[in-house]
């Protein structure tokens, strides 16, 4: 079977999820390799909601918040790329390193939106499934428990 | 408060690789405060293990637990039942917390999971710097609230030396001179005829280790200490 990248999206309503969202009105192509968890600031990620990912089987992760200074809480996207940068050291140490990326997409950019899969995408296929996956796809109950995370 | 790093992944990896079952044990006082051993902290290790691991098709099971504070029985008793489960712990309590839990859990090999640094503040969420060295003799009051003992590289009870530089420490410019510092808080407070004390020699004996400390009301119960 041909390898389908699984990509976790942990993006903010704000911007990147009405990125996303006109992508889609606007009948954008770009490959389904993206199930996007909506929170309300890229500020509530929390370090072990990526790793997490990792651990549920995910190819990769992608942060996607708005752009420096026009975050609707202020600074939750420097906090944001923070943690991610601190995640990526993480994950390097285990040996995971490259899976996790950062990204800033305005809310009317949806053509970045639809780069930044198509870039994320086609660095998995060069790294290969994550070697936890052994075959399953993401497991759907742990995108459940962080959609509930992300809620609570 | 108590400040700690945590240890590099790889160092913890090599201490638990012989056990397939092991406990992670958080302290939820000073090192939850400055993110080295919290409840987030415990959770964030199990996962890197998990992952590490798993990336090398080994199974390690993980039990994940925090108390409010390692270096007190009171919160350590009820982990003993707990334990016994284990084959190794890590303790991410500073090295107080671990010696103590030691004490109780002996059956099991315990490891660090964080190195203690030192006593110090929260500057900003992330950055810590030292304050005090629990040298058992506290100027302080004399000093204009800045300890010479720490803030000094030289330890200097009588400053400043010869090798202050227009307010800069000789043996690291880019700190400034702690009697600098200690002149311009006495100026300040209009108690500068405090820099005029001579200070005797510290009394380094009063930090012989390990120290013990009897609060007076306690005296009959544990004993005369002096």
């Amino acid at each position: 079977m041909e390898f389908q990248p699984k990509i976790l999206a942990l993006v903010c309503t704000y911007c990147t999820y009405t990125a996303a969202d006109m992508a889609g009105s606007a009948r954008m192509q770009y490959p389904a390799t993206v199930r996007i968890v909506k929170y309300l600031c890229t500020g509530r990620i929390d370090l072990i909601h990526i790793l997490k990912a990792f651990e549920a089987g995910a190819d990769a992760v992608m942060v996607s918040g708005c752009e420096a200074g026009s975050c609707h809480f202020l600074e939750g996207n420097l906090r944001a790329r923070e943690r991610v940068e601190y995640a990526q050291k993480l994950l390097a140490e285990v040996g995971l390193g490259g899976r996790l990326e950062m990204f800033e997409v305005a809310a009317s950019d949806a053509p970045k939106w639809v780069a930044a899969v198509k870039e994320m995408t086609q660095r998995v296929e060069a790294l290969g499934p994550s070697p936890l996956r052994r075959g399953r796809h993401l497991h759907p109950e742990v995108v459940e428990q962080l959609e509930n995370m992300v809620q609570s | 408060m108590i400040i700690a790093e945590r240890k590099p992944f790889a160092e913890i990896k090599a201490m638990v690789a012989p056990y397939k079952k092991i406990l992670i044990i958080g302290c939820g006082t000073c090192v939850a405060v400055c993110l080295a051993g919290g409840e987030k902290e415990v959770g964030l290790l199990a996962s890197q293990l998990k992952l590490a691991l798993g990336l090398e098709d080994k199974r390690l099971e993980i039990g994940e637990i925090t108390v409010e504070r390692q270096c007190d029985l009171e919160f350590l008793r009820p982990l003993c039942d707990f334990t016994a489960d284990y084959e190794a712990i890590i303790s991410m309590a500073c090295g107080a917390g671990v010696q103590y839990l030691k004490q109780l859990c002996y059956l099991q090999p315990i490891f660090p999971g964080v190195n203690t640094s030192f006593i110090g503040v929260n500057n900003e969420p992330g950055y810590y710097t030292e304050r005090c060295r629990a040298c058992n003799h506290c100027y302080l009051g004399l000093t204009g609230g800045i300890c010479p003992v720490t803030m000094c590289p030289k330890g200097l009870l009588n400053g400043p030396c010869g090798g202050t530089i227009q307010g800069r420490c000789e043996a690291d410019p880019e700190k400034e001179c702690a009697w600098s510092k200690i002149y311009h808080r006495l100026e300040l407070e209009g108690s500068l005829d405090k820099m005029r004390r001579i200070m005797p020699l510290h009394p380094h004996d009063r930090s012989t280790t390990p120290g013990t400390v009897i609060h007076p009301a306690f005296k009959r119960r544990y004993g005369a200490h002096e």
